[in-house]
């Protein structure tokens, strides 16, 4: 073989190693483009059908677009049930669970990972095998304690039952045992109490895990159905998911509406996840979801 | 803040205050914990020997396996059964093996991943509620988008959500496609913890990737889908949520798909019989503690 000759072959082969490359991210393009139409239908299914007028939900073949944008079924939406009040009962009650279960949190991963006291991993441990038991069984005995309480259509008992989060608690103490001990000492050397030193050192320091708590509650909460659907029963204290719901069930089967409710109560949630995926991709990766 | 030295006094001075900080920042948690978790476990379990108890009043007949008897003899909870046990076993394998195929695409060196990760990830974030009634409307018979898709290729007219036989289905595809997400999220974060070396190896000996997938991929992977299969065998046994915008809260066009987690709720809140909803609850956690027993044994097998 001359010189000239294994030049060319070299060239034939890395032409053919780029051709295969080239077909192979074809390829990979391709499925995953088909996989995400498939996934991503349902949403343009709800977000078009929303603009649709009466006549257009209800022909076959269906439409796929309307032919001009309807914006009145969002007036009509937030005329005939009051959405508006079940936006605001969702952002509270977000917000307060997002609050309370960080504060009661943030204190117990503390204690788990910075204090010592006997028997503290023993208890952590018996906490950890609980976290196994459904919350569909404790549902019963939970409504029960909040009747008890006389908590029942009354939208504290929205979060309070769920203060006390084993799996938060979990994140966020070995994220709190990865802060170096020398830290602490120097801290206590500067004169920093317990209190302090959690609240300007540790929780700082935490930020991305407290973030991804944060977030996972945030959509949990905002998302709640089972719960809501027992313990609530007036329109005043209704959430979102469960004004749908209702909406659904009392109002008929007016799929422009109903598509343009349902956007109202995915939209903020899907914002939130276009701005933070990373961070509650990450959190469900290190975990998975509760419930 | 205190001075150094009269802090260190301080403590040496009250050892019980010392002794009860940790307690001060654990209250509000393990208080929480206790009424509304560990309380709960106790009660559920004394509850389901408790012939005819009443809530509020709590009172009740006798103690006695009564409650477990009616439950295990009732043909709805046959049923409840039977349709759970359908919907884990299709919904639990399609879901891995779409989420391996569709993480290991999702995981190769292109640009524009981070469009493809939000598109697959989406749903996850979605309520039950709101994708739920839009999956209703696409399977309505009439009106459907899904029976239109289907006509192309010649099929007929499916009555997905008002016929017995193809109700369970609709379940079952909504399903799998609202457990999706969350199931490619962890095999992902599975497929980027491989070594990247063993490919590496693989590729210099001249190794075609159909066989690198099943000789390095999936073996690698086996800890992650038994992490997976563990995980998606409890959540979907307790299939509930989904119900009630398919089939406008009821179970199923005819009461036909009755799930375990649907008939709790039944007997509690419809029926208020409390014992046998707590019965049904026990027995949902044995079968959930067996499979994840079951699936550790063959897990620890497998692996050696």
């Amino acid at each position: 073989m001359t010189a000239k000759e294994s030049a060319g072959l070299c060239a034939e082969i890395a032409r053919a190693n780029r051709l295969r490359a080239l077909l192979a991210r074809g390829a990979t393009y391709f499925f995953l483009a088909l996989g995400a139409v498939v996934m991503l239908f349902p949403f343009f299914w709800m977000f078009t059908s929303a603009f649709k007028t009466p006549q257009e939900v209800a022909t076959f073949p269906p439409r796929w677009l309307p032919a001009a944008p309807r914006f009145e079924n969002f007036a009509t939406v937030f005329e005939k049930a009051p959405f508006g009040i079940y936006f605001l009962n969702s952002a509270l009650i977000t917000a307060a669970s997002v609050a309370g279960t960080g504060l009661v949190t943030i204190l117990a991963a503390f204690a788990f990972s910075r204090l010592k006291f006997p028997g503290r991993n023993l208890l952590f441990t018996l906490l950890l095998s609980l976290m196994m038991i459904p919350f569909e069984m404790l549902v019963i005995t939970n409504y029960e304690t909040i009747a008890a309480w006389r908590l029942i259509d009354n939208r504290l008992s929205l979060f309070i039952p769920f203060l006390g989060s084993i799996f938060y608690t979990y994140i966020l103490r070995n994220f709190f045992l990865s802060i170096p001990d020398g830290l602490y000492w120097s801290a206590r050397v500067d004169g920093a109490g317990n209190w302090t030193y959690l609240w300007k050192v540790m929780v700082p320091i935490a930020r991305p895990a407290l973030t991804t708590i944060v977030l996972l509650n945030a959509i949990t909460s905002w998302n709640s159905f089972m719960w809501p659907m027992l313990v609530i029963n007036s329109t005043a204290n209704r959430t979102l998911p469960l004004g749908l719901y209702v909406f659904m069930t009392e109002g008929g089967i007016n799929f422009e509406l109903l598509m343009a409710a349902s956007t109202v109560v995915v939209l903020p949630i899907i914002l939130l996840f276009l701005i933070a995926r990373k961070q509650i991709v990450g959190g469900v990766a290190r975990g998975g979801m509760k419930g | 803040m205190t001075a150094p030295g009269k802090r260190k006094y301080a403590y040496r001075d009250r050892p019980l205050a010392r002794a009860l900080e940790p307690l001060a920042y654990l209250t509000p948690f393990l208080a929480a914990i206790a009424v509304f978790t560990l309380y709960p476990v106790i009660n559920v379990v004394l509850m389901s020997f408790k012939e005819g108890y009443q809530m509020l009043t709590g009172r009740f007949t006798q103690v006695g396996m009564e409650n477990y008897a009616y439950v295990l003899r009732d043909r709805y909870f046959i049923n409840a059964l039977q349709n759970t046990a359908i919907y884990v076993a299709v919904v639990v394998p399609l879901s891995t093996i779409l989420s391996i195929l569709i993480a290991n695409l999702l995981n190769r060196k292109v640009k524009g991943m981070a469009l493809f990760q939000t598109a697959y990830f989406m749903p996850m974030v979605t309520a039950v509620t709101a994708a739920g009634l839009a999956w209703k409307f696409m399977f309505s018979r009439d009106f459907g988008v899904i029976n239109q898709i289907l006509s192309w290729f010649g099929a007929g007219k499916i009555n997905w959500l008002q016929a017995p036989e193809w109700s369970l289905w609709a379940l079952i595809i909504y399903g799998v496609w609202s457990i999706l997400p969350f199931t490619i999220i962890l095999m992902l974060s599975g497929l980027q913890n491989i070594d990247e070396t063993h490919y590496i190896a693989a590729r210099v000996d001249g190794a075609k990737s159909a066989r690198i997938f099943f000789r390095i991929t999936v073996p690698m992977l086996a800890p992650t889908i038994g992490l997976v299969l563990t995980i998606n065998t409890i959540s979907t046994s307790k299939v509930f949520n989904e119900i009630f915008p398919l089939f406008n809260g009821r179970p199923g066009p005819s009461y036909n798909l009755y799930t375990v987690v649907y008939y709790i709720y039944d007997q509690f809140y419809i029926k208020w019989k409390l014992g046998r909803a707590a019965a049904a609850a026990m027995i949902l956690f044995l079968i959930i503690f067996v499979i994840t027993m079951l699936q550790q044994v063959i897990q620890r097998k497998w692996s050696h």
